[in-house]
């Protein structure tokens, strides 16, 4: 077990020092960050001033290092274009995109959930096609599209909800929705099976042929064994929704850390885009690693693989 | 179990309760204007930003020395009430004696003195360096009266003290300094700021000490939410539903659905940026490319004749756009439309591109880096003469770097001068032989080094008229037309725009 972690590990590191050269490398091919800063009626001058000001003459790799080196002491620098710690920015915005990823997470599954269990109740029925269909629905649509739909109505033509921005917790409603939606047909097909599976083996037959109630099997029985891989989906599902909150933030205007990275690259504000990228990637990482000690904890199969 | 029953029903009942009493946001009856700008401002220190939402924010939290009126760019007392030539380089500014920062500090001499040698010292760093490098030193002569020492005779001086470098509280800056101030900041403009949460909002509230006798007078509403949103589509929804107030930089098809919607009011307001096609004249890109055919003075005049900018103006910018024969702003000092003309005739460009020895036409990659459905239409504009131009559309930062690096034959720029009513602003930028010059010109470099320290007013117009005649003969670019913004907002809003890109919510009013 301790050496399954251990290389789990390894390798989880080394993911993470890949992911941060490469978003340095990708991002500085894609525009001198001093004519960015400098900003638009810059003079030559101006933009020599700004790269020597923050060190972008020095060779890539030495950049690369030297950021490396401070980032493992937990020092991401300063933002050239804020003139704050990155770690200040990073802090007043990671709120807003953990509760959306988390409000998104329980809603995908509290929206599955039913759905699996009523269709692995019914398999193969209309009900069980229903479901289906309710969930991929959730993933085929556009989540930009699907937010902006909500806007019109809900907003626009209801005037049920705000817009946009953080101000309570019904500035919340539409993103969640939004985000969490197209990660329901994943948990639903998996509590579909799983449930599927559990109520045909043995125990389930015996607790029927006990004369217990349908609700109590369902509930109690079949489902608690169902959903242990739910969970650790739930794990890696969390990371694609930090990460894939961006297009959603940027549509309700919440200043949460995608919409600093979308911002960010735009401005080429590169310890931003960088420590956002480190955090995300080393989140979605050990969220990863949590998920599969856990697996190994639950199934010792996986542990002798 | 019974618990979490009843919290469900709650929760229900609380949602459904909620959902039907959601009152419409703000706006008239309590006296707030939201608004929403498209960037996130990263400081609201004027000297260390570069955006335009620095320069929307600076003409309502601070003054400057010297005020320009929006509409007819008159220059009227502000913080100066007076201001004189001692000499070709010395400028004697006499201050307002009754003036207060937003924190009850009086101004005077000592702040003009400590911020305009703050920032025009090159150890400061500020970001809007080319605007301050002028100054070589500022004295005090008396706690109401300054000097101000150029580097060399610089004549639109009094322009750029109307249009930059606002004042700060000495004793208040020296004490936080550029970052505390960011996030901070106080001056002596219409209103004050109550809260900054940095990128995301700004509260600004009337300054009931504003001076009396400023031109820009006493705001008329109360309050300024101020939001960054810069997806579209929000912002239109926003609008709609009364969540904004205003907001500007809607494109066309958006702005033509919002002026449909009753209870708002859309402007196509020109604004001082201008477009304009560049062209390798000098040949920078020679080891980029074996052939260049814009070394050819019949190629580049083809290029003029190809496009028609007058009806690109009218139907693709529409509202208050122009067409412009000169990279410049009409009313922009210097500027002038009295240079060679070049009509659209499809007709006359082949034929100078027969002769120039194109008879066939080209293909060049065509650089672009925003507005992109224009550059299509440039695109279609030049296949009809025979002209193959590849679209390539890169960020800004990535295109500028490949330009000045010369691997760019043709490039779409446009260029909003900062709202500088100087055509400095802009023709120095592209053909005083910066890196950015790609026509490198000498008798162009000749006559404007000449025109940068003419101080005589009539003498100085006439050597930028010769230049930009050079440039129009020559036809080192093809000049398109003005641009607009389409600004959107509440019909209970007073608001006019002004071609400076500017918004005045000091000078707007509730209906």
């Amino acid at each position: 077990m301790i050496v399954y972690t251990l290389k789990r590990l390894a390798l989880a590191l080394v993911v993470a020092v890949i992911v941060s050269l490469v978003s340095f490398m990708l991002i500085r091919v894609s525009g001198d960050p001093a004519i960015a800063l400098a900003g638009e009626a810059s003079s030559a001058e101006q933009i020599q001033h700004i790269r020597e000001q923050y060190g972008f003459d020095r060779p890539l790799l030495v950049q690369y290092l030297d950021w490396s080196w401070r980032a493992l002491q937990g020092d991401f620098g300063e933002s050239p274009y804020f003139r704050l710690p990155v770690s200040q920015i990073m802090g007043d915005r990671i709120g807003v995109t953990m509760t959306l990823g988390g409000c998104s997470l329980a809603f995908a599954v509290l929206l599955s959930l039913p759905l699996g269990i009523l269709a692995a109740v019914h398999p193969n029925t209309w009900v069980d096609r229903l479901a289906l269909a309710i969930a991929v629905l959730g993933q085929a649509m556009p989540s930009f599209w699907f937010g902006l739909i909500m806007i019109i109505f809900f907003s626009v033509t209801l005037r049920w909800l705000p817009v946009s921005g953080t101000g309570s917790w019904r500035h919340f409603v539409m993103p969640t929705i939004a985000l969490g939606y197209y990660a329901t047909p994943a948990f639903m097909r998996l509590i579909r099976s799983g449930m599927i599976e559990v109520l045909s083996s043995d125990y389930i037959r015996t607790a029927r042929a006990k004369g217990l109630r349908w609700p109590k099997i369902l509930f109690k029985h079949a489902l608690r064994n169902a959903i242990i891989p739910v969970v650790s989906l739930a794990a890696v599902q969390f990371g694609f929704m930090l990460g894939g909150s961006i297009i959603i933030e940027s549509v309700f205007a919440l200043h949460g850390i995608g919409y600093l990275a979308w911002e960010s690259i735009g401005r080429s504000d590169l310890p931003v885009v960088q420590a956002i990228v480190l955090m995300l990637s080393l989140i979605y990482v050990v969220l990863t690693l949590l998920s599969d000690i856990l697996n190994a904890v639950l199934d010792p199969r996986i542990r002798v693989k | 179990m019974r618990i979490s029953k009843h919290l469900v029903l709650i929760s229900a009942l609380a949602l459904l309760v909620s959902f039907t009493a959601y009152p419409a946001a703000a706006g008239k009856k309590d006296d707030t204007l939201n608004i929403a700008l498209e960037k996130e401002l990263e400081t609201l220190d004027w000297y260390f930003n570069t955006a335009r939402e620095g320069i929307v924010l600076s003409q309502h939290a601070y003054d400057f020395l010297i005020y320009r009126d929006p509409v007819t760019f008159e220059h009227k007392p502000l913080l100066a009430t007076s201001w004189k030539w001692l000499s070709n380089t010395v400028l004697e500014l006499e201050l307002r004696q009754d003036v207060v920062f937003h924190n009850g500090a009086k101004f005077s001499a000592d702040d003009v003195v400590y911020i305009l040698n703050y920032a025009s010292n090159p150890d400061s760093k500020v970001k809007y360096w080319t605007y301050v490098n002028w100054i070589k030193e500022v004295k005090k002569i008396d706690d109401y009266k300054v000097q101000i020492i150029t580097h060399k005779p610089f004549p639109p001086a009094i322009e750029f003290l109307s249009c930059a470098m606002p004042i700060y509280p000495k004793d208040y800056y020296s004490q936080v300094g550029s970052k505390g101030f960011g996030v901070k900041p106080i001056g002596t403009g219409p209103y004050k700021v109550v809260q900054v949460e940095p990128g995301k909002k700004i509260v600004l509230e009337a300054f009931d000490k504003y001076f009396a006798g400023s031109p820009k007078g006493k705001p008329a509403i109360k309050r300024i939410v101020w939001r960054t949103i810069s997806e579209v589509n929000t912002k239109a929804a926003e609008l709609m539903t009364g969540g904004l107030d205003w907001c500007w930089l809607i494109p066309p098809d958006q702005a033509a659905k919002l002026a449909q919607v009753p209870n708002l009011t859309v402007v196509a307001g020109e604004t001082m940026r201008v477009g304009f096609l560049y062209m390798d004249a000098a040949n920078v890109s020679k080891d980029a490319f074996k052939d260049n055919p814009f070394t050819k003075i019949k190629v580049r005049q083809a290029m003029n004749y190809a496009i028609d900018a007058a009806t690109m103006s009218k139907t693709l910018a529409g509202g208050q756009s122009k067409p412009v024969d000169s990279v410049c702003f009409p009313t922009q000092f210097g500027c002038t439309g009295d240079v060679t003309k070049y009509s659209y005739d499809p007709v006359k460009a082949k034929q100078l591109l027969t002769e120039a020895g194109y008879p066939n036409g080209f293909e060049v990659d065509f650089y672009v880096y925003r507005d992109r459905p224009y550059a299509e239409a440039i695109v279609g504009s030049l296949a009809n003469v025979g002209i193959k131009a590849k679209l390539v559309q890169l960020q800004y930062s990535a295109m500028r770097e490949k330009f000045q690096g010369g691997k760019v034959q043709l490039a779409f720029w446009t260029w909003g001068s900062n709202s500088i009513n100087d055509i400095s602003a802009i023709i120095d930028y592209w053909f005083m032989h910066t890196n950015d010059d790609i026509a490198r010109d000498p008798k162009v470099l000749e006559l404007l080094t000449a025109a940068s320290s003419e101080m005589d007013v009539e003498k100085r117009k006439a050597l930028y008229k010769e230049a930009l005649q050079i440039i129009a003969s020559q036809a080192y670019t093809v000049p398109l037309f003005t641009w607009v913004t389409n600004y959107c907002f509440s019909s209970e809003l007073g608001f006019t725009p002004n071609s400076d890109e500017t918004p005045r919510f000091f000078l707007a009013k509730w209906k």
